[in-house]
């Protein structure tokens, strides 16, 4: 089977204006994201990894078409998203789940009036909205009967179930998952992410798959990229990006991981810890952005932004560290 | 798990000394709407000098509430507070209000969770430090000038690795990052020399590679110290590295307990085994077993064993509450598949 | 997860979803003792105005009727508030006084409500010049003190009740507006919002079937609170000659005209003066713990 990529992004920019003073002159920009491009492939579950301040859930707004991005180009099945933002038929393509189970249901509606919300404007006649939406609850393995229960009867695990359920309705083929796990204990997550991989199995799709937490990464995603300040510094098959990372961020990043067992903490590189906090996006450092913290930086770090390179793009890394070369 | 153990083995020293905090068949109850709530079934646990105790367990299982009910910061209108707490031999729910209040902030302290929402946005660092340090000495009726004060603050803000503490001083809480905050509340905890620190889920609001770093801290502060030190989370990963001492909790029950080495290497009780099954391991191979059912509804508790209508080893035995097992060493499970195995309790 | 970790059991999820939360929301509403007993006036003014031909001993006294061998009759068991000038018993005038001042309520806060809550919407979910625009204009009615303002517009006008609402109408929708569009600018940032959009939900959906039920307690709380400043502006109005006209019981003129009966004749004054009071103070109370019966989120 020749992989066909569902998303392409390439060269994406999303900079925010900062203002200041009395007449809300713009002082400088916030760069969320600076020069993003990677592919997603048909039926694959591709992770976008890093930690707050990476511009991870900007991007994912941007693919879904919540947010426009200020240049660079998103296109989905082969057309661009710019023309297809909200148009139903985009929408029937590209689904969100959000983070906060908390937060994306609302509190005033039932099960039924918030699943009802895609049905009704995907066109489907009313009469059948009532068994559709007991279908979609089925789909997450929740009783039919939650459909007039509110949220606050739910616990943060059936809550995301629905909001999974919510994505499903339209019959989308790539859903972006923005950490829609990191509100949950783990072994509430281990379930949800089982209903995932049963999904995705059943209904052949494919998803962007974001998250700050490595461990589930390693197990959930067949190919990674990580994030960090606005760029992409590493991306590759997520067994190569963990066995051999090439990034020093990637291998701190590893390294941090609280494991719990002597085997994994042995697969842990040894490296000399990260320096320091993650600066603001609005003080992004001159040269590689992660210089200021690198325990390998040297002297070209902190004068030229590093481009991708390696592997024909297999496993690419964007630091001085390795040679040039090998792909565009 | 009742009357305090003496006991050789490989933790030593540590194990001779009397505990700073003993909770012995903790049990709080809260009136709601549903009825009474029976949060905490008859929890213990120990925590001695320079020992570093986990409390691990999943939302809703208790451990909360626990640790407000050590530090006494239950609301109280709501609560019922039976069993027996005792700091240094003090008995904590006997003795009278104020003495408890001399204690909180000052021989017990803690370390509170969430750096953005714990410090007041309006108020300088110093400041807050400052009233930490005044109230605690009105509470034990001295009196320090604001010059001493300010000299304890900038001693407890290098300890805890903050660069240029002056400058931190006059800063706003939201002029810092958030691993500064984080350490900045490690130095609220510190300011009055306690002797026994709760940190609740510390660095869980923080990135992974900040995380770590602030755990290294508190581990390297808890043995200058001599600090007890009794860790709230529910990350097993932050357990086995952070940790000497381990405590499982489900729903109001402690089901297990041991040194980190012995649950680490063999855990025991079937919801332990489930939860450590459930968490994704950084070799790979998926594992996402998951546990089945939810947590029970605490104004209406299964009988015996809370655990029993997930496991899938339950049985009749399991409508009576099994006692502490012991299986080799310090390790305990509370679970009749072990009785026998090294005696009951 | 509540603090205390209360799960579901099956039996409880049987109970339909709707009673429980109107139970858990009286639970929480009926600690609070202000709130109930503010309630509890507030039905009793309701009660008051609904039946007050039933109510009234006396309900020709709400009319033209005139009984001068009963003038200035202190109050009794035959008369509960004594009588007036005329004869008439004032204990009836208060119930019939209380018609005028709820009809004071519902007129303009029917008015003004729906319209002051559509600006704000508008402002707060659009934005951009829309929200300039509304705001700029709410700001400059804000300005204007709405007695005052009152004021000026029944003595222009001929004075009448109407009158009367219509002026007090006018310069209550800008508060509503600034209530719901800051609440509107923080709630369209909310997840749920972005998740209907994603879902094709239209603008009027989301305004009103997204956003407009999660303001439902602020504007709840704010109309309970302004009904009793209502009743008090009219009642204001009234006792300056400028709101409902005699022979019609109102609880502002029975307090002018009374007045010049002090201290002597006290009741005919100071009665219909604590009528107002008691309206306004259960509204008051009641507004305080309004929120809690209308929350649906669980603590």
């Amino acid at each position: 089977m020749t992989p066909e990529p569902i998303l392409q992004v390439r060269d994406l920019r999303k900079l925010f204006p900062v203002r200041r003073g009395l007449f809300q002159r713009v002082v400088g920009h916030v760069r969320a994201i600076d020069g993003v491009g990677f592919e997603v492939q048909r039926g694959e579950i591709f992770g976008l990894a890093g930690e707050s301040g990476s511009g991870k859930s900007t991007l994912a707004r941007i693919v879904v078409g919540l947010s426009t991005p200020t240049s660079g180009s998103i296109r989905f099945g082969g057309e661009e998203v710019a023309t297809l933002r909200g148009t139903r038929a985009f929408r029937r393509r590209v689904q969100m789940v959000f983070q906060n189970p908390g937060s994306s249901l609302n509190p005033r509606r039932s099960i039924q009036q918030t699943l009802q919300v895609p049905l009704h404007f995907s066109g489907l006649e009313p009469a059948r909205w009532d068994q559709r939406a007991a279908e979609l609850l089925e789909m997450v393995e929740l009783p039919a009967a939650f459909r007039s229960k509110y949220p606050f009867e739910l616990s943060g695990g059936q809550k995301q179930r629905v909001a999974i359920a919510r994505a499903l309705a339209v019959g989308p083929e790539l859903l972006v998952l923005d950490e829609p796990t990191s509100a949950l204990d783990v072994s509430v997550q281990a379930k949800v992410i089982e209903l995932l991989v049963r999904i995705r199995n059943e209904l052949n799709l494919s998803y962007l798959f974001i998250s700050h937490d490595l461990s589930l990464m390693r197990n959930f995603t067949s190919r990674l990229a990580v994030m960090y300040l606005g760029k992409l510094s590493e991306v590759g098959f997520t067994g190569d990006v963990f066995t051999a990372p090439k990034h020093p961020y990637t291998q701190g990043l590893i390294s941090s991981v609280p494991v719990v067992s002597a085997e994994e903490a042995a697969l842990k590189p040894v490296v000399e810890r990260i320096r320091g906090e993650i600066p603001s996006p609005t003080n992004v450092p001159p040269g590689c952005s992660f210089h200021t913290r690198c325990p390998q930086c040297f002297e070209p770090c902190r004068e030229a932004d590093p481009t991708f390179r390696g592997a024909g793009f297999e496993h690419a890394v964007r630091c001085h560290l390795y040679p040039e070369g090998d792909g565009a | 798990m009742t009357a305090p153990r003496r006991r050789g083995g490989a933790a030593g020293a540590v194990q001779d000394r009397e505990p700073v905090l003993e909770v012995e068949d903790l049990r709080v109850s809260f009136a709601t709407f549903d009825g009474v709530a029976e949060v905490l079934n008859g929890v213990s646990l120990e925590v001695r000098p320079g020992q570093r105790v986990g409390l691990v367990g999943e939302s809703g299982c208790g451990k909360s509430v626990t640790m407000r009910a050590i530090m006494g910061i239950l609301p109280e209108r709501a609560a019922r507070i039976r069993g027996r707490l005792r700091f240094e031999g003090r008995d904590l729910l006997t003795m009278s209000r104020a003495q408890r209040q001399a204690l909180k902030g000052n021989a017990m302290s803690m370390v509170f969770q969430d750096p953005m929402t714990s410090l007041n946005p309006v108020f300088r660092i110093g400041e807050q430090l400052s009233d930490i340090v005044r109230w605690a000495d009105r509470r034990r009726g001295e009196h320090r000038t604001g010059n001493a004060r300010r000299a304890r603050i900038l001693e407890v803000l290098e300890q805890v690795r903050l660069p240029d503490p002056a400058r931190i001083l006059d800063a706003y809480p939201l002029q810092l990052s958030g691993g500064m905050r984080q350490r900045v509340l490690i130095a609220m905890a510190l300011l009055n020399r306690p002797r026994f620190l709760i940190a609740d889920e510390p660095g869980t609001a923080l990135d992974v590679t900040t995380q770590d770093e602030i755990l290294r801290l508190l581990n390297d502060l808890v043995r200058d110290e001599r600090l007890a030190l009794l860790m709230i989370t529910h990350n097993l990963g932050v357990v086995r590295e952070m940790t000497d001492h381990v405590y499982v909790m489900y729903a109001g029950n402690v089901v297990e307990e041991g040194t980190t080495a012995e649950i680490f290497a063999a855990p025991a009780h079937p919801y332990t085994r489930a939860l450590f099954a459930c968490v994704p391991k950084l070799s790979g191979g998926r594992a996402f077993a998951g546990i089945d059912g939810t947590l029970p509804d605490y104004t209406q508790p299964p009988d015996g064993c809370r655990f029993h209508p997930r496991c899938p080893h339950a049985g009749e035995r399991c409508l009576t509450l099994p006692p502490a097992f012991a299986i080799g060493g310090s390790h305990r499970s509370a679970c009749w598949l072990h009785e026998g195995e090294g005696g009951a309790a | 997860m509540s603090q205390v970790g209360i799960g579901l059991s099956s039996a409880r999820a049987e109970e339909s979803a709707r009673r429980r939360a109107w139970r858990r929301s009286w639970y929480r509403f009926r600690r609070n003792p202000a709130a109930v007993v503010g309630l509890a006036m507030v039905a009793l003014v309701v009660l008051a105005a609904l039946a007050a031909p039933l109510l009234a001993p006396s309900p020709q006294s709400a009319g033209t009727y005139v009984n001068f061998a009963e003038r200035h009759q202190p109050p009794s068991l035959h008369h509960l508030f004594g009588t007036d000038n005329v004869g008439r018993d004032v204990f009836s005038r208060v119930l019939y006084g209380y018609r005028v001042s709820l009809l004071l309520v519902v007129f303009v806060l029917g008015l003004s409500v729906p319209f002051g809550v559509l600006l704000g919407l508008l402002a707060g979910y659009y934005g951009g010049w829309v929200e300039t625009v509304i705001m700029r204009v709410t700001d400059i009615f804000l300005a204007i003190p709405a007695l005052v303002m009152a004021l000026a517009i029944t003595a222009a006008l001929t004075p009448s009740l109407l009158n009367a609402m219509i002026a007090i109408s006018l310069l209550w929708w800008n508060w509503h507006t600034r209530l719901i569009y800051t609440t509107v600018s923080s709630l369209r940032n909310e997840d749920y919002v972005e998740a209907a959009k994603l879902a094709g939900a239209g603008d009027a959906h989301i305004l009103f079937r997204e956003i407009l039920p999660n303001c439902v307690s602020v504007i709840s709380v704010k109309v309970t609170l302004d009904a009793g400043f209502v009743i008090l502006i009219g009642a204001g109005l009234s006792f300056l000659g400028l709101g409902a006209r005699p022979p019609t019981p109102d609880l502002g003129t029975m307090v002018a005209s009374g007045a010049n009966y002090l201290p002597e004749d006290w009741w005919e004054s100071v009665l219909p003066g604590l009528g107002i009071l008691f309206a306004i103070l259960g509204f008051n109370l009641l507004g305080d713990g309004l929120r809690d019966l209308l929350d649906v989120e669980v603590s």
